[in-house]
């Protein structure tokens, strides 16, 4: 659940390509617990921005603090606290399912005991005690999207970080995942999303829109949608997004 | 530690299942000791030869039989006309012209020494020089044959007419060329396994977007790394071992000197090579990539290397060159452990530049694999 507790904190982020500013300046703050969307148009700094939040990437200037870690100096300390998954297809194809939970299991540090537990409990929770032993390349995209999620937050992580997470999956399956991702808010877990998906944008606590490398509005979807005077967010994303285009 | 042991049993279990690389590690080998080392021969057979003989005498003709007795000449056509015979070789159907003058045999008896000429298709420079060697060879024989029969003289005066020199081969005394190949080919090996097997497995990652997924766990650099080569290391000593037991069994090649001494050896040089692996694999997004600039260094280094030609008669900038060529100190250190015995004492300097320059190599790809941008 949402606690007034920051736990991720960007103040003045810039990060620069050569001559092509990918994000300008940005601020905002995120709270414990809290499901936070990250919009934009492709293009528009959102994966630059996450991949600074994740240690991947290093920021040309500005303060960022994860989960009370500096990201410039304890990027290590950041790594063992957060969870990842990206767009891209990140389970190993050629591995089973219990293999590839053992694999990022152990390098998360857990210990065999720990390791069986988890596994057990996370193939009951998702149904897939048949599928133990089959290869990921032989499961459906939806079930590796969710087994993914999963995965990211095996060493239960105190932010999780999720890059487009439900690219390409049928609506049923995305509802499914975006059940996960309450269960897991609920257990405390802070839940960092992007998404194109507007009508996912609806079920964020708070949600950014980034145009052009920037923030251009940051609130609950609620709010978003009363100052902007529009019924979904997709008509506050598109008129953000022709704001600019017509500047 | 504990890492590290989930990074390899990761690896062994793909690679376990690679329905590519498998193969390719076991089969390849196999094929290549096999094939190449039966087929890339410098040794010649069957030199094509046209022979022009003015003389038409006992003893000329007596040559000619000589040649087409060896199994080194093959007699293919009789000419009157050294023009004719020179046409052979315009149209590439012989290697070689022995041209026999008119009264061969005659000066032969009153002067005790003749001339023939005998002309070459030195377009393949080596089967020129070899056929030089190998006719030159035949006529000493015949001729202190001829001498002894026809002139009389005993094979004492003979020794005072000509100083005949019988050489012998060290190390490999039948002059067996798969004795020599064996080991390098070994070396290429254990070269393509250690170094670009696992740059590919690196770059695998890359293209397949798991190294992100790897990159935000807080696995470090430098366990990363040894979980990603260590295991090929192992795969390419245990290759070698193998391609050493298909090596005695089929070619019944020497080991004269210590294995352990070998193996110590080929483990330093693979560190060298997994450096270089390491920094290709930094460099190529994609395996298609990893694999053309692997082939590219492959290529120079393992023709500079001395696989068919001795290091000691390239020029001397190649031979300088050759000081940053791995291949060449490795490919000599095996040849010489293999078929000379050599000892630590023998090797020392070699040994102890592969350490240096696995230390520099790996010190460099190590510092330049960047886990963030």
């Amino acid at each position: 659940m949402k606690t007034d507790k920051i736990v991720i904190s960007v103040k003045n982020l810039i990060k620069d390509f050569g001559s092509f500013r990918a994000n300008d300046r940005l601020n905002f703050d995120v709270y414990e617990g809290e499901v936070f969307g990250f919009l934009g148009a492709n293009g528009a700094g959102k994966t630059t921005a996450l991949k600074i939040l994740c240690g991947l990437s290093r920021p040309t200037s500005g303060e960022v603090m994860v989960s009370g870690c500096n990201v410039y100096t304890q990027s290590n300390l950041i790594k063992q606290k957060i969870g990842y998954m990206s767009q891209k297809f990140t389970l190993y194809e050629d591995m089973t399912v219990t293999e590839n939970i053992s694999f990022y299991a152990g390098i998360y540090g857990l210990n065999f005991k720990q390791i069986k537990n988890k596994t057990m409990q996370l193939l009951s929770s998702l149904g897939l005690e048949g599928e133990a032993h089959k290869l990921i390349a032989d499961l459906p995209l939806g079930w590796r999207q969710k087994l993914a999620f999963s995965i990211a937050i095996v060493h239960d992580p105190a932010i999780v970080f999720l890059d487009e997470p439900t690219g390409g999956v049928d609506p049923v399956t995305r509802r499914q995942f975006w059940k996960m991702i309450y269960e897991a808010a609920a257990k405390g877990v802070t839940v960092f999303v992007t998404t194109h998906y507007m009508d996912e944008a609806e079920y964020c606590d708070r949600v950014s829109i980034m145009v052009d490398g920037r923030i251009a509005a940051l609130d609950t979807p609620a709010n978003l949608k009363e100052k902007y005077n529009a019924s979904s967010m997709n008509e506050v994303f598109l008129g953000l997004a022709r704001h600019t285009s017509n500047k | 530690m504990r890492t590290i042991y989930f990074i390899l049993r990761k690896e062994f279990t793909q690679l376990k299942r690679n329905r590519t690389m498998l193969p390719i590690i076991f089969i390849v080998p196999l094929v290549q000791l096999l094939v190449l080392v039966n087929a890339a021969t410098l040794e010649l057979k069957n030199i094509s030869l046209t022979v022009c003989d003015y003389d038409l005498s006992p003893a000329s003709r007596r040559l000619t039989s000589v040649f087409d007795a060896s199994p080194f000449f093959n007699v293919h056509k009789y000419s009157f006309s050294t023009d004719e015979a020179i046409s052979h070789i315009e149209n590439s159907s012989s290697d070689m012209v022995l041209v026999i003058p008119r009264g061969f045999e005659t000066k032969m008896v009153r002067e005790n020494k003749a001339e023939v000429q005998m002309l070459f298709n030195a377009i393949n420079g080596t089967v020129a020089g070899i056929g030089n060697a190998y006719a030159n060879q035949i006529f000493i024989q015949t001729s202190k044959a001829y001498f002894m029969e026809f002139a009389g003289l005993t094979s004492g005066q003979l020794n005072t007419l000509n100083i005949n020199a019988i050489p012998a081969f060290w190390y490999n005394p039948d002059m067996n060329y798969k004795v020599f190949m064996v080991p390098a080919i070994l070396v290429i090996l254990v070269t393509i396994i250690g170094m670009m097997l696992a740059a590919m497995n690196i770059v695998r990652e890359k293209e397949m977007g798991t190294i992100e997924q790897i990159n935000v766990t807080p696995i470090k650099k430098i366990h990363f790394i040894i979980g990603k080569l260590l295991p090929f290391w192992i795969v390419a000593l245990v290759m070698l071992a193998f391609g050493l037991f298909v090596g005695k069994i089929v070619f019944d090649i020497p080991l004269q000197g210590s294995l352990v001494l070998l193996f110590a050896n080929a483990a330093v040089y693979l560190l060298v090579m997994q450096g270089f692996g390491l920094l290709l694999s930094d460099t190529a997004d994609t395996q298609q990539q990893a694999m053309f600039i692997a082939f590219f260094f492959l290529i120079i280094f393992i023709l500079m290397g001395g696989i068919f030609t001795p290091i000691e008669s390239m020029p001397l900038w190649a031979q300088w060159l050759n000081k940053l060529n791995p291949i060449a100190y490795f490919m000599k250190i095996i040849r010489m452990i293999l078929l000379k015995g050599s000892t630590f004492t023998d090797i020392r300097t070699l040994f102890l530049s592969l350490s240096a320059y696995a230390a520099i190599v790996l010190t460099i790809a190590i510092t330049k694999y960047r886990k963030v941008n």
